[in-house]
């Protein structure tokens, strides 16, 4: 895979050497309903691979939510690549979303655009012009083994594909960060064993990554370390980097 | 083997727009912004024919001047009407002066008062004044040829009529400016209301772009584009259908205008010209502001 970063207008990361994700105390709540995330704190080292387990309702996604910036916690401290993001302008996340790559739950496909321009549409919104991006998106979409679909429209795929696609969107702009929302969730065994393995190597290639997971199968079988989430409070940390 | 590549370079390959047509809610849009522009352009033409009348009778009434004669004891009012003609029409910026006959008076009061009464009446003895349209003389000029003929006249310059005529003319310019105004805000406002519905509609476009690293400036460039598009077809759409009944109406008029009291040109008709661009604009900056206001409440 070679995919190209960022677009050349893109303002150049802050330098950043520490943890790429830390939470200090973090709360969470939804209007006036008791928080759904208490006291979370933990950090993501650079280029670590972690699982995000616990029960449904535990708060996964909005863990994930907060770090992909689709909420702001109620309380506490987020940090991303170095920076709180409390105190950035608005103007400013743009530019750290474009280090994320998420793959949802629910994928978020766009219906109306091919696979390939699914796939494309972080380079796009980025400013990168199509000429630019072309080969790479191709590329990208044969290393997950949607070579041959690339002209289909995302109803028309299956589970499988779907995931994969997703996966293609949420790494084509070589984020720093990857976070994936149960990506196996909605495969069978063997399309999950084959996903994983994906994000492994994307995480060789030197991504962070964190996977939301509730396939206990899945994440003791990785031998990678754990995040566990109850009832909002994270309580287990097995396995992670001291 | 892999499909083919998208080719941008080879063929006329682009990526597919953003945002998905939606026939059914953007025809009613269509329609409705065709039709404020179809009213917009036809106040803007009717604007011009009523701003012509206006100045025509301007025009008229200012080149005019009428003088009452009072004659002398020892004379008759024929004469003293012939009398003031001549003298008035020596004056610096009178183009022509005629004592009006005792036959063309009675015509004129004829309607009002009917034949029986007019034999009985003291008719006025009048001078009409032509004056030179570049030039023409004013009200205190002919008084003093008046006076230095020594003939007793009171001079009327229709300026009563013609502030009257210009209270009238500038109304209906206001009132046609007032039109288009409200025109252009009904239409800012439908597309402002369509690009929330479009929002609404297309919440999960939004957030995957906002989510993807999309700035505010670049998702409401998607919206702003579309309806900007969508208006100017429809505005495009209004001005033919206006420019068509207003050149029916001239024709039907005698292709005088849309009758003798409305005269419009044929030039008149380019006025619908700029609709499109205006209505494009109008929708665009609609489009833009409602998208960064909506934006602006999200994380």
């Amino acid at each position: 895979m070679s995919s190209k970063a960022a677009a050349p207008s893109e303002p150049p990361p802050s330098p950043s050497t520490g943890p790429v994700v830390r939470f200090e105390t973090v709360g969470l709540r939804y209007g006036r309903e008791p928080e759904v995330l208490k006291d979370v704190g933990f950090t993501l080292a650079p280029g670590s691979f972690h699982f995000l387990t616990g029960a449904s309702g535990a708060g996964k996604s909005s863990l994930l939510k907060l770090i992909y910036l689709a909420l702001k916690p109620s309380r506490g401290r987020v940090e991303l690549f170095g920076q709180d993001v409390e105190r950035l302008p608005r103007a400013d996340l743009p530019f750290l979303r474009r280090r994320i790559g998420v793959v949802f739950q629910e994928f978020r496909l766009l219906d109306h655009l091919s696979a390939f321009d699914n796939a494309a549409l972080p380079l796009r919104v980025a400013g990168q012009k199509p000429a630019a991006y072309r080969d790479d998106v191709a590329e990208l979409l044969a290393w997950v083994g949607l070579g041959k679909r690339m002209h289909a429209m995302p109803p028309t795929l299956s589970g499988g594909e779907k995931q994969r696609l997703a996966i293609a969107r949420a790494v084509v702009g070589r984020p720093e960060l990857l976070l994936a929302d149960e990506p196996t969730g909605n495969v069978d065994h063997e399309m999950g064993l084959r996903i994983l393995r994906l994000l492994v190597e994307l995480n060789r290639l030197g991504t962070t990554v964190l996977i939301a997971s509730h396939d206990q199968e899945l994440v003791r079988g990785s031998g990678m370390p754990v995040l566990h989430l109850e009832k909002g409070r994270l309580t287990r940390r097995e396995g992670a980097p001291a | 083997m892999s499909a083919p590549v998208p080719s941008p370079a080879g063929g006329r390959w682009k990526p597919a727009p953003l945002l998905p047509r939606d026939d059914a809610r953007e025809t009613a849009l269509l329609f409705v912004i065709a039709v404020l522009c179809f009213l917009a352009c036809l106040a803007a033409v009717t604007a011009l024919a009523s701003d012509r009348a206006a100045q025509g009778w301007s025009r008229e009434i200012r080149g005019e001047a009428t003088v009452q004669v009072r004659p002398a004891l020892n004379e008759t009012g024929s004469a003293a009407a012939a009398r003031a003609a001549e003298a008035l029409a020596g004056v610096p910026g009178v183009a022509e002066a005629a004592a009006l006959e005792r036959e063309k008076a009675e015509a004129l009061l004829r309607p009002w008062l009917g034949d029986a009464v007019l034999d009985d009446l003291p008719v006025p003895h009048l001078v009409t004044v032509t004056l030179d349209p570049v030039t023409p003389a004013s009200s205190q000029d002919l008084r003093a040829a008046l006076r230095r003929a020594g003939i007793d006249g009171v001079v009327d310059d229709h300026g009563r009529w013609l502030k009257d005529v210009e209270r009238s003319a500038a109304l209906v310019r206001v009132a046609a400016l007032a039109l288009f105004a409200l025109m252009a805000a009904a239409a800012g406002a439908v597309i402002a209301f369509a690009t929330r519905a479009g929002m609404a509609a297309r919440r999960d476009v939004v957030e995957v772009l906002h989510l993807t690293g999309a700035k505010d400036d670049f998702i409401a460039a998607v919206f702003q584009g579309r309806f900007a598009r969508l208006a100017a077809e429809a505005g495009l759409y209004g001005a033919l259908a206006a420019a068509a009944v207003a050149a029916i109406l001239k024709l039907a008029g005698g292709g005088g205008g849309f009758g003798p009291a409305l005269p419009m040109h044929w030039a008149d008709l380019a006025a619908v010209s700029p609709c499109p661009l205006v209505a494009a604009t109008v929708a665009a900056v609609a489009a833009r502001m409602t998208t960064l206001r909506l934006l602006r409440g999200t994380p």
